[in-house]
Order: C-alpha cells, then sequence, then structure tokens
C-alpha cells in the first residue's frame, strides 16, 4: 500500500491534543498525590483507511500509553479520540462496546498476553462470543478459518498457548485480533520478543493480511528499521509529544527534528562499511548538540 | 600466540530429558586488542560458550566434556575453582545482558564497585574507594564521587549497564566478555554504551567477545565474526568478508530477513523479507548430518545433506564455513526461500 492510495481514503482515526497524566502518589499509610507523569503530553494526528502509521520512540516516551488511549484501554485525562466519525472519549458503555469490534490489539509479549489456562481454539473464539457472533458451530468453522489465515495450523486448536514456540503464539494473537473483522489494529511492538528469522514471518504475515483485507494500522515499535518496513507515515515521540509526524521517506530523509536524527543516527546497519560511516556521522551529532547545549555531561 | 584460543569446545546439559547439547565444538582464536563478535538466535548457545569460557557454567546440569580454552596458554577448563576464581577477577571479567538483575539492589554502588576492587587487590578501604571514583567517571559517570553511595534503583537502565562495566574493569582485564551488553538498552544509550567499550578495548587494549543477536551490532563492532547455529559455527571470517561475501544459507537467510533502515523506499515498503521457514532442531536429539538441512532452501538438490556431517572447511583465506552449500559453489539460479 503507498502512501498515495493512503491519503486518498478517508480519514479513520484522529487523535487530538491528545493528554493521559498518570498520578505519581506518595507515602505509606496516607498516600497523597505529589504530581503526575505526563505520559502522553498533547498528541495529534490522523490515520487514513487503509495505511499504516507507525509510531517510533525510547523506552517511556508514552507509545503503549498513546495506544491503549486510542482503544479506552486507559482513560485519556483530555482530548478527543475520533475514529470511523464517532468521539470515543464520549461514547457510553454500550456504543463503545459495539465500537470496540473494529479495533483491536496485538501486544508485545506473545507469552503475557496469551491466557494460559484456555485453548488456542478458545483464544481466538473469545472475541466471537463476548459479542455474541455465530454459533457455537459456526464459530469453531471461523476460529479454524482465522488460524488458517495466520498461517497456524488448525488441528492444533485444543492445544495450549505453552505448547507452541513465541512465533506461532503471536500468530494466535494475530488471528484473535482479526476474529471480529476490524477496521484497525494496534501493534504494540508486535515482533519485540522474536528472533529475526521468526520476526520476518510476523511482519510478512502483517503486510500480507493488510492488502488482502484493508486493515489499518497503528505500529507501535522501537525497532526503526522494523517501523520503516511497515508504515507509510512515522510519528516520532518524546517525553510524551509528538516531535514529528512524516512520510516515512521524509522522516528518514529529512528529519526536521533533532531527536529525531539522533534516533536514526544510532541505531546500526548491518553493513560493516555503511556503518563505519554512520559511526562517523553520529559522533559528529553528538559534539554538535554537546556544543549546542554546552555541557558534556552523560545522561543515560 | 593470541591471547584466547577455544578448540573443539564442548558444553552438555545432562538433564532428564536427554543430553542437551548447547555447546558442540567451537573453536575460534582472538588476539588482544581484538573484538569478536558472536550472533546467533535465541538458544543457539552463544551465553553457554561465554559462560564455559568463564567457568561459571552450573555442574550439574551442565559439564564441559571436550575441548580446552586457552587462555595465554593456560587451559581454563583444567584448573580448580579457586584458580578460576583468580582469573575471573584478574584477567577475564564478563558483562551479564540484563543489568538491573547483576546489581544488588540492596547494595550502595560504591559498596559493590569496592568489594570487587578489595577481593582481587591488596589495597586499602579508602584506595579502593578512590580508584571506584575513577572508574565510574572513566565509564562517564558524572558526579562520581556523590554517586558512589546511590542504590542501583537511582540509576536508568544506561548508567546502570555502565556500574556493571565499571566493575567489569576494576581490575583490568585482559578479555572482557560481553553477553548482550545492551539488548535492554534504547538505540541512543546502545550507540553510547558501544562507544564506551570501543574507547576502553583500545586504551587498554583489551581483547572482547562481544555477544549479540543484533547484526547491525556486530558489523559496528567485530573485527571477527562467528555465526552459530544449533550449538555450531556455521560461519566464520572477518567483519567486512562476512558481510560482504556470506556464503552460509543461513548467514545469507538472516540478512535477508532483517527488515532495511536504508534503501529503496518503494522497495523497503511493498517488499517482503526473506522469512526462515520453520525453527531451529531440538538440541537434545539434533539431526546427525547438517543441522540446518531441514531449513535449508538448498538441501534437496540430490545431495547427501541428511546423511553426512558438512565439517567447518576454510572456504577462502580466513572464511569458514560448515554446509554443502556455500554461495559460491552454487551453479545456476538462487532458489528463494517462502515462509
Ligand atoms: N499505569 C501507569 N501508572 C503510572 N505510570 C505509568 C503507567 N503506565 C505508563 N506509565 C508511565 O508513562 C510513561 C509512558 O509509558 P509507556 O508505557 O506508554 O511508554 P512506551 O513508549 O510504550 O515505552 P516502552 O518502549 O518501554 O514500551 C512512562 O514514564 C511510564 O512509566
Ligand atoms: N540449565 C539448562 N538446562 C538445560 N538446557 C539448558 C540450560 N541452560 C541452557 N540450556 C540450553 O542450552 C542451549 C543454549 O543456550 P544459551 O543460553 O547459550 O543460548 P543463547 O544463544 O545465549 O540464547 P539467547 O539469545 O536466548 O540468550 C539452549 O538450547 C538452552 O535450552
Ligand atoms: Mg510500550
Ligand atoms: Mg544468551
Amino acid at each position: 500500500m503507498s502512501s498515495e492510495t493512503a491519503s486518498s481514503n478517508g480519514t479513520l482515526l484522529k487523535v487530538d491534543n491528545l493528554e493521559k497524566h498518570f498520578p505519581i502518589r506518595r507515602g505509606i499509610l496516607w498516600e497523597k498525590t505529589v504530581g503526575a507523569v505526563k505520559a502522553v503530553d498533547g498528541v495529534s494526528f490522523a490515520v487514513a483507511e487503509g495505511e499504516t502509521l507507525g509510531l517510533v520512540g525510547e523506552s517511556g516516551s508514552g507509545k503503549s500509553t498513546t495506544g491503549y488511549c486510542i482503544l479506552q484501554l486507559v482513560k485519556p485525562t483530555s482530548g478527543s479520540i475520533n475514529f470511523m466519525g464517532k468521539e470515543l472519549t464520549e461514547l457510553g458503555r454500550e456504543d463503545l462496546r459495539r465500537m470496540r469490534r473494529e479495533m483491536q490489539i496485538v501486544f508485545q509479549d506473545p507469552y503475557a498476553s496469551l491466557d494460559p489456562r484456555m485453548t488456542v481454539g478458545g483464544i481466538v473464539a473469545e472475541p466471537l462470543e463476548v459479542h455474541g457472533i455465530g454459533t457455537r458451530r459456526s464459530r469453531g468453522e471461523q476460529v479454524r478459518k482465522l488460524l488458517d489465515i495466520v498461517g497456524f495450523n488448525p488441528n492444533f486448536t485444543n492445544r495450549y498457548p505453552h505448547e507452541f514456540s513465541g512465533g506461532q503464539r503471536q500468530r494466535i494473537g494475530v488471528a484473535r485480533a482479526l476474529a471480529l473483522n476490524p477496521k484497525l489494529i494496534v501493534c504494540d511492538e508486535p515482533v519485540s520478543a522474536l528472533d529475526v528469522s521468526i520476526q520476518a514471518q510476523i511482519l510478512n504475515l502483517l503486510k500480507d493480511l493488510q492488502r488482502d483485507f484493508g486493515l489499518t494500522y497503528l505500529f507501535i515499535s522501537h525497532d526503526l528499521a522494523v517501523v520503516r518496513t511497515m508504515s507509510d507515515r512515522i510519528a516520532v515521540m518524546n517525553q510524551g509529544k509528538l516531535v514529528e509526524v512524516g512520510t516515512a521517506e521524509q522522516v528518514y530523509h529529512e528529519p526536521k527534528d533533532e531527536y529525531t536524527k539522533a534516533l536514526f543516527a544510532a541505531v546500526p546497519v548491518p553493513d560493516p562499511h555503511r556503518q563505519r560511516e554512520r559511526k562517523a556521522e553520529r559522533a559528529r551529532l553528538r559534539a554538535e548538540s554537546r556544543a549546542e547545549s554546552g555541557d558534556g555531561a552523560v545522561t543515560a | 600466540m593470541a591471547l584466547v584460543e577455544v578448540n573443539d569446545l564442548k558444553t552438555h546439559f545432562f538433564t532428564r530429558e536427554g543430553v542437551v547439547q548447547a555447546v558442540d565444538g567451537i573453536s575460534f582464536a582472538l588476539e588482544k586488542g581484538k573484538t569478536l563478535g558472536i550472533v546467533g538466535e535465541s538458544g543457539c548457545g552463544k551465553s553457554v560458550t561465554a559462560l564455559s569460557i568463564m567457568g561459571l557454567i552450573p555442574k550439574p546440569p551442565a559439564k564441559i566434556v571436550g575441548g580446552e580454552v586457552l587462555f595465554d596458554g593456560k587451559d581454563l577448563t583444567k584448573l580448580s575453582e579457586h584458580e578460576m576464581q583468580h582469573i575471573r577477577g584478574n584477567e577475564v571479567a564478563m558483562i551479564f545482558q540484563d543489568p538491573m538483575t547483576s546489581l544488588n539492589p540492596t547494595l550502595k554502588i560504591g559498596t559493590q564497585i569496592t568489594e570487587t576492587i578489595l577481593a582481587h587487590r591488596d589495597v586499602s578501604k579508602q584506595q579502593a574507594r578512590k580508584r571506584a571514583v575513577e572508574l565510574l567517571q572513566e565509564v562517564g559517570i558524572p558526579r562520581a564521587a556523590e554517586r558512589l553511595d546511590d542504590y542501583p534503583h537511582r540509576f536508568s537502565g544506561g548508567m546502570r549497564q555502565r556500574v556493571m562495566i565499571a566493575i567489569a574493569l576494576s581490575c583490568s582485564p585482559r578479555l572482557l566478555i560481553a553477553d548482550e551488553p545492551t539488548t535492554a538498552l534504547d538505540v541512543t544509550i546502545q550507540a553510547q554504551i558501544l562507544d564506551l567499550l570501543d574507547q576502553l578495548r583500545q586504551e587498554h587494549d583489551m581483547a572482547m567477545i562481544l555477544i549479540t543477536h543484533d547484526m547491525g551490532v556486530v558489523a559496528e563492532t567485530a573485527d571477527d565474526v562467528i555465526i552459530m547455529y544449533a550449538g555450531q559455527i556455521v560461519e566464520q571470517a572477518s567483519g567486512y568478508e562476512l558481510f560482504d561475501n556470506p556464503e552460509h544459507p543461513y548467514t545469507e537467510a538472516l540478512l535477508g530477513a532483517l527488515p532495511q533502515l536504508e534503501g529503496d523506499e518503494r522497495e523497503i515498503r511493498e517488499g517482503r523479507l526473506t522469512a526462515i521457514p520453520g525453527r531451529p532442531p531440538d538440541l537434545v536429539n539434533p539431526p546427525e548430518a547438517c543441522r540446518f538441512a531441514a531449513r535449508c532452501p538448498y538441501s534437496d538438490s540430490g545431495d547427501n545433506c541428511s546423511t553426512v556431517e558438512p565439517q567447518l572447511r576454510e572456504i577462502r583465506p580466513g572464511h569458514w564455513v560448515r554446509t554443502a552449500h556455500p554461495a559460491s559453489e552454487r551453479s545456476g539460479e538462487r532458489q528463494t526461500v517462502n515462509a
């Protein structure tokens, strides 16, 4: 999917001035709120139907919290989230439940995100049951079809997640996310726990599914190469704020923000010749920013 | 003579399920001042190799069942635990993957560094403390003297990894083994740590073994590279040679599986990655012949991959490969792997 076709489609998701503050509490007996972590601090962006927006940034920058706010898994402190023309922050329980069918999530850790006491079939069928879709029998068929789509042997529906490898478990997670035929899938570090060969399988799968079903992705990752291969546009987060949004090409080739520049320069590429040059560039950037800020202190 | 020479090292785990051949015949040599990168996917035996060199494998269930680890000509596998302790403090040091678990949360940073120094050097407490400050300064921790009295939780992940490096360097080791030293860190911090390690290696003329699963990190740091698969070396060459002319189908596949940061926008976004079908074999009963055969795109072209074990052979000077189908000996069209 190229960015041109994406932008000619309508806007599926629009986030405006989103904020999420977590209270910082101190004290043992008399807990007091002593401040707030501004996990998400005034974030705005839009995602077109069929597009992938990549969300990158370092640990703690607020990527997951942004994703959770959009899905209403955590309640935003303020701001607006417009999805398929509806303001999610104002929906009542029942309406929200209905909207949830259209937006799903795939989590990072295929080990922790699947209920170990449920069978593979049960895990994938659960969203269908919750939303009262189909009969027990038709759901069974649907589950087999979903597992087949994600490349997981449908004959293993009676087995448990722990019997499978990380890549296989992530396929189960993807099948579950697909079950309700959603418009939007938030992928929160979907391949970070996987080895490269398995990572490639899952990334290919996500690419294929997008092409076949016209899915829209918010693709969260701290791995810039992964984000680049998946995204039409890239949004860069730093300390709760979006410092830059643009096409993958723009953000990569002409980063406007200093932080974006430093972030891309820090990624080592698998080519020793090229990496020598990148390392020199990285040293130059660091010297520059040190000269600007006028101190040589290391803050890592 | 090389500073480190590992010859046909075999470390197995004797478990109820059978014998896990975690490290099965590893050999390499490393000169002082040089960096060896060991790469491979999870479970291929990188950490067990490192722990075997350090004499830190859990016995039982693990046992070094063959080979030798020559350090300065001395076989470390033959030393007593007492002698090994001396080596570990003074000659060889290791940085472990997770900086959160390898520092003691209940002890001040300063105490943890001075304890190591006092255990290995005949110095006073005061001298040890002075040395600790120097070390923290050397690894780039600002206001080092004040920070000695902080507990680890006051430090960020990158700072803790710096402290681990300071502790590892406290006795000026001649060999530093770093097991995934940056895997838990953000890329900008990773870059700083890699720069720091590189600088320290140069200043102290230290040899370094850097274990990682990140091909980019290897490309940046390693003079020589070993690619491990299922407990064995499948390819070994200088960094430039390995990335310029990969020979083993597994190495090629690993490189093909990586998403590209640089290159043509359209190709990157619309292209598919080369996935490697299947997964590594069980190390209790590894395939008798080629361990990669089941996943190899070239394995059933009328050869004997599943009956004859390929040996590690020198395909070009200094470039070793273990496969019946090295890239430079393949004829005709390259097959593509689809998964
Ligand atoms: N439930 C919570 N209570 C308090 N603070 C929180 C909570 N969830 C997140 N935070 C804080 O909000 C900030 C953003 O966290 P978030 O998990 O969104 O970051 P992230 O970009 O996803 O990081 P990572 O790459 O490590 O997953 C962090 O400082 C985090 O500690
Ligand atoms: N205590 C143990 N008992 C049995 N087998 C073990 C034990 N520790 C390690 N192994 C096995 O030894 C093999 C090599 O493990 P090792 O930790 O060296 O892998 P690695 O290459 O470092 O992987 P990673 O990238 O995940 O750190 C694995 O197959 C593992 O299952
Ligand atoms: Mg997160
Ligand atoms: Mg390891």
